[in-house]
């Protein structure tokens, strides 16, 4: 058979390329183009190579804003995936009591970040929020604004508080989606709870549980307003995380040269750990 | 181990799904259950199982009461339409499953395992995964899973209703062979004729929620008590129509006359239900009398190598089950041809009067016993 070549159809495939280049590529070189030069006007600007990406990653402050937030997003996965699992688990399956769950783990999902931050904020309060009141009316000692372990364990809380619905929700969807037959079967078979869970119930929610992760991780990973809000990323820098290091770097000190740097290795990074992530979880799918 | 099923009634939301049922499955013995969708099929089985409790009635194994006894207590295992496996646990591990629960040791689990793979020909995938599988290997190690446990029971809820034809045919025949050599009671959930006929053993037909008859396969099917079992028990449908009988002739739908034949006679003046099979109908006299009846075609449904012909005139409507590939134009006028000696009898009720005489049994030295040949 003769190859037929049709120049023409380049034509097809023009409004994608250009869509993409408008809203990905054009943006992003941007960026690039600012991490490769130093620039001080229209007329001022080197040429600079990688120097900026050299500093970038030699800056300390990079470096304990970076572990800080792996700890967090760490800690978020590990403690939002199991309790979203057990939530959407423990949720009755039909009927009116079901409709009532959804819509109440739906609304955490409907407030605007800085909201939320607002929220948690007076809520932590030791003088007028309900939390911080009490917790202190019990002896305990906290105070989110001036110790750095109840300004995490706030950070944390407020976090779980916003996103495990996401995690329950999809995690109920799957689990709605598991056909009632593998229940009897599983029952004929003399199966456990726990042997249920984790042979039909845990399998079956892989997929979700992938997307969930995956979504919880870059969420998390790029996290900004809501300890902006409630902390402002102290007491001291111990809840300034990357994004917030990044805008102080891009806005606070106008060093646009360094923040591209910046923010092409900050986008690296999370495009490595989700590939990362993808790659562990489809394995593990696959039974390998 | 029997089991016996005694006056089981099950409601649900004031709706009554299984309506009164005694039966009674002996050892070793191949039950079909046959009946429409919502017959009740699944229900009984989820009762014979212990995964439901009736609402009345009693469950027997073996003589003894297992009415309350919860499934995990029970030694049975079920088949579903779906293909219902671990997703990620391999072919063996699915199928060891169930005696791993048990706490069996290696030596014999392996062995177990093997077997009944070989058994079931998936002995070459044992290794995968079931999601890797065809269709017809997953429900393959789905049966063995339920196979390898040695249960009493043995429950099949239309297992082959989502596989192709082709592996259908062969899944059948093999399930036959499987059984012959088993102790263990075999129940079979179908809605299709044909299947029931092809595994044989014993039927039990369903019509909501009721059994309306139940005895081996083949005497259910040549002898129905009723009118509901006729239709159920037979692909295509049973042709039927009113008609009456007076002191000379048979008037079917009060247009369609045949004069009374011996086989008749004995019925009496009266209203009647008349009933021919689709496939005893045909496009040229067999018989010499055989009542000739002028229709238009409507349909000529083609199947296999098979065509269901679908015909009416002013007042009857039938279909015509034929062996081969018939190519007719809507609306052409033919003729087809009643065997009056095949008709089924059935009273106003629908109780059943007089059955076509029996077609001959022909055992292994040639000798034909049972019933009249007719033609």
């Amino acid at each position: 058979m003769n190859k037929v070549e049709n120049n023409k159809a380049w034509f097809l495939v023009l409004p994608v390329f250009l869509l993409v280049a408008f809203s990905a590529v054009v943006p992003l070189m941007t960026v690039v183009n600012y991490s490769v030069q130093d620039i001080f006007d229209a007329t001022n600007r080197y040429f600079v190579g990688v120097e900026w990406f050299k500093e970038v990653l030699r800056d300390p402050r990079l470096h304990d804003s970076l572990i800080r937030q792996f700890i967090f997003s760490f800690c978020v996965l590990l403690i939002e995936v199991p309790l979203g699992i057990c939530v959407a688990l423990m949720m009755p399956k039909e009927g009116r009591w079901s409709a009532l769950c959804l819509i109440l783990l739906a609304i955490p999902l409907l407030i605007p970040w800085n909201v939320v931050g607002t929220i948690w904020q007076i809520f932590g309060r030791a003088d007028i929020g309900l939390m911080g009141y009490y917790l202190n009316a019990m002896g305990i000692d906290y105070n989110y604004a001036g110790n750095s372990g109840d300004a995490w364990a706030t950070v944390l809380l407020m976090d779980v508080w916003h996103w495990t619905s996401l995690i329950a929700l999809l995690c109920y969807s799957g689990l709605r989606a598991i056909p009632d037959a593998y229940y009897q079967a599983a029952r004929i078979d003399r199966a456990s709870g726990w042997a249920i869970f984790r042979y039909i119930q845990l399998p079956k929610l892989q997929s979700v549980l992938l997307i969930g992760i995956l979504l919880r991780f870059m969420d998390s990973f790029m996290i900004y307003t809501e300890p902006f809000v409630l902390t402002g990323g102290g007491p001291g820098n111990s809840t300034t995380f990357l994004s917030q290091t990044l805008t102080t770097m891009a806005i606070g000190q106008f060093d646009l040269g360094r923040a591209g740097a910046f923010s092409l290795i900050y986008f690296l990074i999370i495009l490595l750990v989700s590939w990362l992530l993808y790659t562990a979880m489809t394995h593990v799918e696959k039974g390998e | 181990m029997s089991l016996t099923l005694e006056k089981i009634t099950k409601v649900v939301d004031g709706e009554l799904h299984i309506n009164d049922v005694n039966l009674n499955f002996e050892p070793g013995s191949f039950n079909v259950l046959l009946g429409r969708t919502l017959a009740g099929k699944t229900t009984l089985m989820r009762l014979m199982a212990g995964l439901e409790k009736p609402t009345s009635g009693r469950v027997l194994m073996n003589g003894a009461d297992m009415t309350g006894v919860p499934v995990r207590q029970r030694n049975v295992s079920m088949v579903y339409q779906q293909f219902i496996n671990y997703p990620n646990l391999s072919v063996y591990d699915n199928i060891a499953s169930p005696l791993r629960l048990a706490g069996d040791d290696k030596q014999t689990i392996d062995r177990k395992v093997r077997e009944t793979a070989e058994i079931l020909r998936i002995e070459n995938f044992l290794t995968r995964m079931p999601l890797e599988l065809s269709g017809g290997q997953q429900q393959r190690t789905a049966m063995a899973r339920a196979l390898i446990k040695d249960a009493d029971l043995i429950l099949f809820d239309e297992p082959l209703v989502n596989l192709d034809y082709k592996l259908r045919e062969e899944l059948r025949q093999e399930m036959r062979e499987l059984f012959k050599v088993r102790n263990t009671i075999a129940v079979y959930a179908t809605t299709e004729p044909n299947e029931a006929l092809a595994l044989g053993g014993t039927t039990t037909v369903l019509h909501e929620g009721r059994s309306i008859q139940y005895g081996e396969t083949a005497e259910v099917y040549n002898f129905p008590d009723t009118v509901a079992c006729a239709e159920l028990f037979s692909e295509p449908p049973l042709n039927l129509t009113k008609g009456e009988i007076s002191d000379s002739e048979v008037t079917l739908d009060q247009a369609t006359h045949f004069p009374l034949n011996a086989d008749l006679a004995g019925l009496g003046r009266g209203n009647y239900i008349f009933g021919v099979r689709p496939s005893h109908l045909a496009l040229f006299p067999v018989n010499e009398d055989d009542l000739e009846i002028s229709v238009r075609v409507e349909l000529a449904e083609i199947s296999g190598s098979e065509t269901f012909l679908h015909v009416r005139n002013k007042h009857l409507s039938l279909v015509l089950h034929l062996t081969g590939i018939y190519q007719y134009e809507v609306d052409a006028s033919i003729k087809v041809y009643m065997p009056t000696h095949k008709i089924f009898v059935f009273d106003e009720d629908g109780k059943i009067l007089k059955v076509p005489t029996r077609l001959p049994i022909v055992n292994q030295a040639g000798q034909i016993s049972g019933g009249v040949q007719h033609g």
